[in-house]
């Protein structure tokens, strides 16, 4: 066995920048599957049966199936149908923004079930009307009560956007297989990868913990 | 002010409520009274639509609200009610939580709705406490922090569900003492309470719930001196 790094080096910038154009579709994904998210949630929590089946069965799916599939089939199959050429970056926004919204829909939704019955009374008793009362009332406990949990959606999408190297995003996975091949090499180019994610991981970890930390203190 | 004609209640198969009749006038202070899971509860929560009644009519100021079409939060802006359990909003001070509703449910102005909830909030005695959190707050300053939430609403009509009963010994008579003066204001009330005294002192009329039924009602000193009944007989000795 013989590794050697100091070859690597030079592509060091090359894989760093990939941690923007991670965390760049990581971020745009988390945003889209937080607002779907949550509106999925409120569906599966009406007594209104279409949307709570619209809901349920968006979940089973996205669930049920893949992330790779739903990445493929959005980047390969959506232009075969539509003809639109859809770019390496907006199909791994579109695949992970829908996959993490029917789990983060789950997350809320416990959030929002956790949340007192007696909140929704004294709402309602006031004449407070649905969307005020979701919106300022049960909505802003629940976030509150789920940030760890959405902190750990967060460093799941970002282990799980490796993924997206398979369309050809440059991202860190991505960069580091240019790197390697480049080199003929790919072990040390593979490892580095690994580190950096590890480190990301590691700093949203810490991120979650100290959050979790302060949102004790303030109870 | 409110009528309940034959109001009856079924959850699943269970007979909450049994057909119960009566007329609450404007400025009347009405005291329920009866065993844990006899309906008081229910019945309240019948009166501002919290719980959809099964059958019966109930009429607040000549309306019938029990129709299918009725507008609920249009019934309930009218209608305050306090918790036994408070539930203020954890998330936002006690200025917020008195000046919120008026804001989102009337269209008041913040500035004037800020007016109004500092103006009640001294009326129970809570003016250095507007910029707290609930959860700073003893079950007593709660629990007049909810009953200046529902004033903030300007109602007619405030209910209220044991607003004593979770509260330390000590901080009772500071929210009796709240809803007396409210009392003295003409308010129209309707209190589920244990508190004898209260209801002998500040009631006008006591309503005695049993197994869903309406078995007594009468003037305080007649229900609590000479009860017709055998039912509210074995029940004041208990807790008297
Ligand atoms: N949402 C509900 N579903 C089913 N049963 C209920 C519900 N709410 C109350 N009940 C039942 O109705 C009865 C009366 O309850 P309640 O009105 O709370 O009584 P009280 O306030 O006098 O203690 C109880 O037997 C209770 O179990
Ligand atoms: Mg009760």
């Amino acid at each position: 066995m013989n590794l050697d790094f100091s070859q690597i080096v030079p592509y060091i910038p090359f894989i760093l920048e990939g941690i923007w154009a991670t965390l760049k579709f990581v971020s745009v994904s988390i945003v889209i599957g937080f607002i779907l998210g949550t509106v999925l949630s409120l569906c599966k929590i009406t007594n209104i049966p279409v949307l709570k089946w619209v809901a349920d069965a968006y979940t089973s799916i996205f669930r049920g199936t893949p992330l790779i599939l739903q990445l493929m089939i959005i980047y390969y199959a959506v232009p075969q149908l539509t003809g639109y050429n859809i770019s390496a970056f907006l199909s791994a926004v579109l695949a992970f923004g829908l996959n993490s919204a029917a789990y983060i829909s789950e997350i809320i939704r416990g959030g929002i079930l956790a949340i007192d019955k007696g909140q929704t009374e004294a709402a309602e008793a006031l004449g407070v009307p649905y969307k005020p009362m979701m919106l300022n009332i049960i909505l802003p406990q629940a976030f509150k009560n789920i940030l760890p949990a959405m902190m750990n959606e967060f460093i799941t999408l970002t282990k799980e956007s490796a993924l997206v190297s398979t369309i050809g995003y440059l991202d860190i996975m991505r960069r580091a297989q240019i790197a390697g091949a480049d080199l003929y090499r790919n072990f040390e180019a593979l490892l580095f990868a690994g580190l950096i994610y590890w480190v990301m991981v590691y700093i949203l970890t810490l991120l979650g913990r100290l959050m979790e930390r302060r949102l004790r203190q303030s109870d | 002010m409110i009528k309940a004609k034959n109001l009856t209640k079924v959850f699943d198969k269970n007979i909450v409520l049994d057909q119960i009749s009566t007329t609450i006038h404007q400025g009347e202070v009405v005291t329920i009274i009866g065993p844990s899971g006899s309906g008081k509860s229910t019945f309240l929560r019948c009166l501002n639509l919290l719980e959809d009644s099964t059958e019966g009519q109930i009429y607040i100021k000549e309306k019938e609200i029990t129709k299918l079409k009725t507008n609920k939060l249009e019934i309930r802006k009218n209608i305050g009610m306090v918790f036994q359990h408070f539930h203020l909003f954890p998330h936002m001070t006690v200025l917020d939580n008195v000046s919120y509703a008026p804001q989102k449910v009337k269209g008041v102005e913040k500035r004037e709705a800020e007016a109004v909830a500092r103006k009640l909030l001294a009326k129970v005695g809570l003016t250095d406490k507007e910029n707290t959190y609930p959860n700073r707050l003893s079950g007593g300053q709660k629990q007049r922090v909810a009953i200046a939430r529902a004033l903030a609403m300007e109602p007619e009509i405030m209910l209220f569900d044991e607003p004593t009963s979770a509260l330390d010994p000590e901080m009772v008579k500071e929210v009796l003492d709240v809803m007396k003066d409210l009392a003295k204001t003409g308010m129209t009330m309707v209190i589920v309470t244990h508190e004898m005294n209260f209801a002998k002192e500040v009631g006008d009329r006591v309503l005695f719930l049993d197994n869903g039924k309406l078995v007594e009602e009468a003037v305080p000193s007649v229900f609590f001196d000479k009860p017709t009944t055998d039912r509210a007989k074995v029940f004041l000795e208990k807790v008297l």
